[in-house]
């Protein structure tokens, strides 16, 4: 312990803290890894990337000249994610829109629609859905859905028992796209710069030359270790900072938990990824392979964190794989802090796993560098 | 070999018309000069040497020769072809050897050269005695299967060399094919090159070691972009013919009599050459200075034949003076021991394969100790052992008495070490890079900013210390590395091939410290590839095959490979008897053990 405090006292450290600094902010390569890819996913996740529907445009081929089959044309024809209602005469026609992506879906209403619900049955339509656009597709056949039950409704004459599920959506209720996405994109922007910021500090002390000149010097590993923690430190939890700000002020995603539980899970989440940038670093010997050793573990990483898909859908072995990547936890924090109001007691639970994968990295890191002595 | 080059058109050329013609070339990068504008002439069936440090503008002119770049003014003509114009038919008259030739590692001998066969267009079935001729003419022919990956340094030159005469070419340019060979290799070549310009061809050679220029029947010899010299070397050498000097009998005084007798204004420059002093006077300056200094130190002085690079710096005004501020202002080094570095048994092994094999050695104070040999010999990882870069598997290295496999900390602090290339931090200023060397060595408050201020007034660093060390003439550069591997004033200073790719008045300079320093009772490790160099050591170790096959003083060495063939031999051919020696005695005792 008192060899561990020598360490953060002595001159030694202070001019390494410094050079690591200078080196990160002076250096155009690392300045453009570690600033321009927020400000570039901020805006693309944020406007382009959405998951909901809009604009589509849809063809309906009405052989009915009922009142419900045109009740059904005349809603979904105002509906809000429609553009463009395409009427349409023949099924060939139908197609041909399809084919050509004019349209993204098709109603396709039987002569006998509006007659069997008239008769206290069943109106049955078709939809047909764009297959090479599936996932707007299956959106738009959700909205196309919603459309139908409301029309449905409206078809028992007697007021009916209002349908048996309806769902409200917790903590998000109008499931608002960016309150999910911009609070994650602090942890997995903060991810990646502090992998690159460490991930390149060795691998390009190495390709210098002044590695060996540092390794010559009485510094030891640890002291070494602890000059390039601190940069990805600082720099990352003022980048963290910033898009949790952003997050709460332009996007207006409510902030409703602690701030200050939310900061030391931020610098331990930092940390742990520290640890796992300076792994990549040890056993690189230039900088172009730390860059691809940083995206070979960083890309899987993201889309196995919880991000992209929920862990739970994973397969086990993959959860368990999930609950070693820093980001897994920390997006948990991060979402409930801003959106559930997450208790102290709950985020204990996701920081302890991250006080252990940082202790783990930092501890194999140091042991790698020493090893490269030989 | 005859058969396919150039000899078929030497005949209505004739020696006499040129191979190629620059007229006033000029290139620039950016802000970077590398040619200034010049004109010269490289003619048939001669050997051109094309001389000069690095960054000269040797390969720029390599690649505007070639037809590779475009230069910004005035033009080049090749065979009777514009370089520019005739871009095209540029590449069928001539061959061309870049530093490292792009050989296909993973293709054997013969594949490669079919494969440029091919690209030369060339039918690679219907050449066969090309091939042949080839090979016997680089004596390739018993390695043909072998993957060109796994060939050694120098037979990869002569297949890039084989490779670059596929087409006949009228005129050879090798850029820098001496580097990573070792001195037998390099024989070879010389050979070989011989024999094409004696069938006719013009072989251009480029080269910064300038003991190789004097090998070229002419040389163009060029600085900082500019032609300093057109000739054949002698006349060069000639110039300096009766102001080359030898002082010898100054065996443990040599370097206080070098410092004194640079001093003199008469004297241009000096070296050291092994136990003598060798000095070169002044264009039109008398004997009576040094001839003076001489009696003083009770030195004999004789007139020695002048070399290339003493004609050299001559050319470009003489080096620097002989008194190191440096040295001036460190403290005399007292140790406890007179043995500065020692180590025993030292050896080290990557999976099954030695790198060095148990090398023992002592270092005394104040001494300047080398370190040669060729490549992959393992001097490399002995110096790294040495410095604590590297851990021993087996025996034990000291420093100053320190255990560098217990006491690393305390060893290291007692070392300075300066790599190849400088290692200094571009990113950072060079005072940020003063302050930083200061700091990780433990200095603070008014020790720190007083060596600081102190390093900045010896070596003239003021108006550059907002500047990266990038941007930094090479010479401030050096001295710059020199400066933060001092700042600790260590007792023993490590040396990683400091001089390579550094122009010889830098080197001059750079010797004029280290000498200073010694002459205060610092020791230098020095590791180096400049044979000349390893004549300011006071010992030379030879390593070769992971073992040290030689230690002795570099007069001792050269005196072990005198023979009637080289009754003077320089430092070069001592290392290439030890090396060829040492061959032979492992070939005599692998015989007894077959006989037995």
């Amino acid at each position: 312990m008192r060899r561990l405090f020598n360490t953060f006292v002595s001159g030694r450290l202070r001019a390494q803290i410094v050079k690591e600094l200078l080196s990160v902010l002076r250096d155009p390569r690392s300045r453009l890894i570690v600033f321009a890819p927020p400000l570039l996913q901020l805006l693309i996740f944020t406007f382009a990337t959405t998951l909901e529907v809009r604009n589509a445009n849809i063809a309906v081929y009405n052989q009915d000249a009922g009142r419900w089959s045109y009740e059904m044309e005349a809603r979904v024809g105002v509906a809000d994610f429609v553009d463009k209602l395409y009427t349409v005469r023949n099924r060939d026609e139908l197609r041909r829109l399809i084919d050509q992506r004019k349209v993204i879906a098709a109603l396709d209403m039987g002569p006998d629609f509006s007659r069997n619900i008239a008769a206290g049955g069943t109106g049955t339509l078709q939809v047909i859905v764009d297959g090479r656009r599936s996932n707007a597709g299956q959106i738009t056949v959700g909205y196309l859905n919603a459309i139908a039950a409301e029309v449905g409704t409206d078809a028992r004459k007697e007021p009916q028992r209002a349908s048996p599920v309806v769902v409200r959506h917790w903590f998000n209720p109008n499931l608002i796209y960016r309150w999910f996405v911009v609070p994650a994109l602090s942890g997995i922007l903060v991810f990646f710069s502090a992998l690159m910021i460490t991930a390149l500090s060795i691998a390009r002390e190495r390709e210098l030359g002044t590695f060996d000149q540092l390794l010559v010097s009485p510094t030891t590993t640890l002291e070494i270790i602890v000059a390039k923690t601190v940069p990805a430190l600082a720099i990352g939890t003022v980048l963290g900072l910033l898009m949790i700000a952003a997050a709460a002020f332009p996007f207006g995603v409510p902030f409703t938990g602690s701030f200050w539980l939310l900061l030391p899970s931020l610098l331990l989440f930092i940390l742990s990824v520290v640890g796992i940038g300076l792994m990549i670093s040890a056993v690189s010997a230039t900088q172009q392979q730390a860059i691809m050793g940083a995206f070979a573990i960083g890309v899987p990483a993201v889309l196995m964190s919880g991000f992209a898909t929920p862990v739970e859908n994973m397969p086990v072995a993959l959860q368990w794989m999930a609950q070693g990547i820093p980001l897994t936890h920390f997006l948990i924090i991060v979402e409930g802090t801003f959106l559930k109001a997450m208790p102290a007691s709950d985020i204990v639970t996701n920081t302890w796993p991250l006080a252990v994968i940082a202790l783990v990295t930092l501890t194999a890191a140091t042991l790698l560098v020493r090893s490269r002595l030989q | 070999m005859s058969a396919h080059t150039a000899s078929d058109t030497t005949g209505e050329r004739g020696k006499d018309t040129p191979a190629v013609v620059i007229d006033s070339v000029a290139k620039h990068f950016a802000e970077v000069h590398a040619l200034r504008g010049f004109s010269a002439e490289i003619r048939y069936g001669r050997l051109t040497g094309l001389v000069g440090p690095d960054g000269a503008g040797k390969t720029t002119l390599m690649r505007i020769m070639t037809g590779l770049l475009v230069p910004n003014g005035g033009s080049v003509t090749l065979a009777g072809l514009d370089v520019v114009k005739d871009n095209d038919a540029i590449h069928i008259v001539s061959g061309y050897m870049p530093q490292r030739f792009g050989l296909y590692e993973d293709l054997s001998v013969m594949e490669n050269m079919r494969l440029y066969a091919q690209l030369r267009g060339m039918n690679a079935d219907q050449h066969t005695d090309i091939f042949e001729s080839l090979l016997e003419f680089t004596r390739l022919g018993p390695f043909t299967k072998r993957l060109a990956g796994k060939l050694s340094g120098g037979m990869k030159q002569k297949l890039g060399l084989a490779c670059a005469l596929m087409a006949r070419p009228e005129v050879l340019l090798l850029d820098e094919p001496g580097v990573g060979v070792d001195p037998v290799s390099r024989q070879d070549l010389w050979r070989m090159v011989q024999e094409l310009t004696d069938e006719g061809m013009a072989v251009v050679w480029s080269t910064a070691y300038l003991d190789e220029a004097e090998r070229c029947e002419s040389v163009l010899l060029l600085n900082e972009g500019k032609l300093e010299f057109d000739g054949p070397p002698q006349e060069l050498t000639d110039r300096i013919k009766q102001r080359s000097f030898r002082l010898t009998g100054v065996s443990d005084e040599r370097r206080a009599v070098l410092s004194r007798a640079l001093d003199l204004g008469t004297v241009g420059d000096g070296v050291i050459q092994g136990d003598a002093v060798r000095v070169v006077l002044r264009d039109g300056a008398g004997r009576e200075e040094i001839d003076a200094l001489a009696d003083e130190a009770g030195a004999k002085l004789e007139p020695v034949q002048p070399r290339f690079e003493d004609a050299f710096i001559d050319l470009l005004g003489g080096g620097p003076g002989g008194t190191s501020a440096l040295a001036d202002r460190m403290d005399v080094v007292e140790l406890d021991s007179d043995i500065a570095v020692s180590c025993k048994n030292l050896t080290k092994r990557f999976g099954d394969f030695t790198a060095t094999d148990s090398v023992s050695f002592e270092v005394s104070r104040g001494e300047i100790f080398g370190l040669l040999g060729p490549n992959g010999a393992g001097k490399s990882t002995t110096f790294k052992m040495l410095c604590g870069l590297l851990k021993p598997t087996e025996g034990e290295a000291h420093v100053v008495g320190h255990d560098l496999r217990r006491a690393t900390g305390a060893a290291k602090s007692q070392l300075g070490y300066m790599a190849q290339k400088f290692s200094l931090y571009g990113l950072l200023t060079v005072r940020q890079n003063l302050e930083f060397s200061a700091g990780v060595y433990g200095l603070e408050g008014a020790v720190k900013r007083e060596r600081i201020d102190e390093m900045i007034e010896t070596f003239d660093l003021k108006q550059y210390l907002t500047t990266s060390p990038d941007s930094l003439p090479l010479g401030f550069k050096q001295r710059l590395a020199l400066a933060c591997s001092l700042m600790h004033r260590p007792p023993v200073l490590f040396l990683d091939e400091p001089t390579s790719g550094v122009d010889p008045i830098t080197r001059r300079e750079f010797w004029t410290h280290i000498n200073g320093l010694a002459r205060k009772g610092v020791t230098v490790m020095v590791t180096t590839h400049f044979m000349d160099e390893a004549e300011y050591c006071d010992r030379v170790a030879l390593m070769y095959r992971a073992k040290l096959i030689a230690l002795d003083t570099p007069d001792a060495l050269k005196h072990t490979s005198r023979s009637d063939k080289h009754p003077d031999p320089t430092m070069e051919d001592a290392f290439i008897h030890l090396v060829e020696s040492a061959d032979m005695e492992d070939e005599a005792r692998a015989d007894a053990r077959a006989a037995a």
